[in-house]
């Protein structure tokens, strides 16, 4: 079903991560010029862009004892941590490297924004961009154990960690249609991990930008960059897992996955205008009193068509 | 090629457990902790177990990154930017892990290793969920539970407030009188 990519996809997987991301910041700009009643024209999804030569020209914003280190190993892990977790994800019917525990490296990979991002808050030395580090973390504690209910939920039904045996199980039903809590709560994770809409909070405006507050320069790109390099690998990872992979009429492969992958990216994108920003402590009690039972049920349910034979 | 790997992920694993004891911040010596069993979880990998491989490096990074908030909380040294030691007793911790290391790395190669009967199974996964759910399943499940309950039996003892100053006397007070609200508003 999936094979394994040319060595080139080593090069080609982060550009096309980048595409994808590229696209999400076009409409998010889009869709703000929308809200401002501003006229959209051609260039209005490249406005943001402009961000990138200023960040790359403006000088670095200098601070009082910094922990260099731990801030540029957490700001580079950001992003790298985005571009690896998409090492697992097919597109199509190619996959850079078909691990035979596709899920969990996926999950491993997002949680390394954890140590990321904490760093990113601590190495400033500045107090706000710490609170918005702790903010991730407290968040983090939040979605990621909703989350791995709903990564396990379609590895449980597909019997196995390999993901394109996950997107080869749905030639059926997608897993999205009798998985949706699961779907749901993936997609939730999703805009969690990359700290983007609803859960803006770690880069809020209550603390004068948060972790993105003191980073300047190529540190803020990077930063900037792997949020939503996260959102597109997210919305990717989602594919396989719930949308059935490649699988379509008429249409090659990797085309699904690309119209897929927009689509989920569209939706998270058009979602993230619409929330307000839901504080940490709020969100945890809903992730821990009403998410985590709702997904263990939801896991349930393949389990026990497994356990019943259901192939 | 595995030998390069496993020179590659074993000198820094070294590496970053001395960092600990060196470094001035907690921070820093939590991270350095974190990139010492990162490289762990690849050796781990490398000994044909991408499962429990990958799996350490997960929990280790979640694991590090709360204890770093612990560490950096509860420490003699809040800040942990001025330097600081991990160790009260420099001289005698020192004899022992060296001692500890050494004879666990003489252990590796004075131990008479048993040679391998049979193949190495296809999916080393499912060979770790058959071992530890199929003949001991009542085991991990107790397990389960009992840690489970230690957990919530120690936060409910640490915790001050209970359901008394949460409710009220009677137990009737909608929503409860919490410190922070929560998100279910109960």
């Amino acid at each position: 079903m999936v094979d394994a990519a040319p060595w080139w996809a080593v090069v080609t997987a982060p550009v096309l991560l980048a595409a994808f991301a590229l696209c999400a910041i076009g409409y998010d700009a889009v869709l703000a010029a929308r809200e401002a009643a501003r006229p959209i024209r051609m260039t209005t999804p490249a406005r943001p862009l402009l961000e990138v030569p200023r960040l790359l020209v403006s000088q670095p914003r200098r601070l009082p004892a910094p922990d260099a280190l731990l801030w540029r190993t957490g700001v580079i892990t950001v992003p790298v941590a985005a571009v690896l977790s998409t090492a697992v994800i097919p597109f199509g019917h190619v996959v850079v490297a078909d691990l035979p525990v596709g899920v969990v490296w996926f999950n491993a990979m997002e949680v390394l924004t954890w140590a990321g991002l904490w760093m990113a808050g601590w190495g400033p030395n500045a107090v706000f961009s710490l609170v918005g580090g702790y903010r991730y973390v407290a968040q983090g504690l939040a979605y990621e154990l909703p989350l791995m209910f709903a990564l396990m939920t379609p590895a449980i039904r597909a019997q196995s960690l390999r993901v394109g045996d996950i997107a080869a199980a749905q030639s059926q039903v997608w897993f999205a249609v009798w998985m949706p809590v699961a779907f749901v709560v993936y997609l939730a994770g999703v805009l969690a991990f990359s700290f983007l809409g609803p859960f803006s909070y770690p880069v809020g405006q209550d603390i004068a930008g948060g972790l993105l507050g003191e980073a300047s320069g190529v540190d803020r790109l990077l930063l900037s960059a792997g949020r939503w390099l996260l959102l597109a690998a997210g919305s990717a990872m989602a594919v396989p897992l719930f949308l059935g992979g490649g699988a379509g009429p008429v249409l090659p492969a990797w085309t699904w996955s690309a119209i897929k992958t927009l689509a989920v990216l569209a939706l998270l994108v058009w979602v993230r205008r619409r929330l307000p920003v839901i504080r940490a402590d709020r969100y945890v009690e809903l992730a821990w009193v009403v998410l985590i039972p709702l997904t263990v049920l939801q896991a349930l349910v393949p389990a026990l068509v497994v356990l019943g034979g259901g192939r | 090629m595995e030998m390069a790997v496993f020179w590659v992920l074993a000198v820094p694993a070294l590496a970053g457990g001395v960092l600990v004891f060196r470094c001035g911040s907690m921070a820093r010596a939590t991270f350095a902790l974190l990139s010492s069993l990162i490289c762990v979880g690849g050796e781990v990998v490398l000994l044909g177990l991408p499962y429990l491989g990958v799996v350490i490096i997960l929990m280790m990074v979640m694991e590090m990154v709360v204890m770093a908030v612990f560490m950096i909380a509860y420490m003699m040294n809040p800040a942990g930017l001025t330097p600081m030691s991990m160790v009260h007793n420099k001289r005698g911790s020192a004899v022992i892990s060296v001692a500890v290391f050494v004879a666990l790395a003489a252990g590796i190669f004075l131990v008479p290793w048993p040679r391998r009967a049979g193949s190495p199974p296809p999916d080393t996964t499912f060979q770790v969920g058959v071992s530890l759910m199929g003949g001991q399943m009542l085991t991990m499940i107790t397990l389960g539970f009992v840690l489970l309950a230690t957990m919530v039996g120690a936060t409910v003892l640490a915790t001050r407030r209970g359901r008394y100053d949460r409710f009220g006397d009677d137990l009737d007070r909608r929503p409860a009188h919490d410190p922070a609200g929560g998100g279910v508003g109960r």
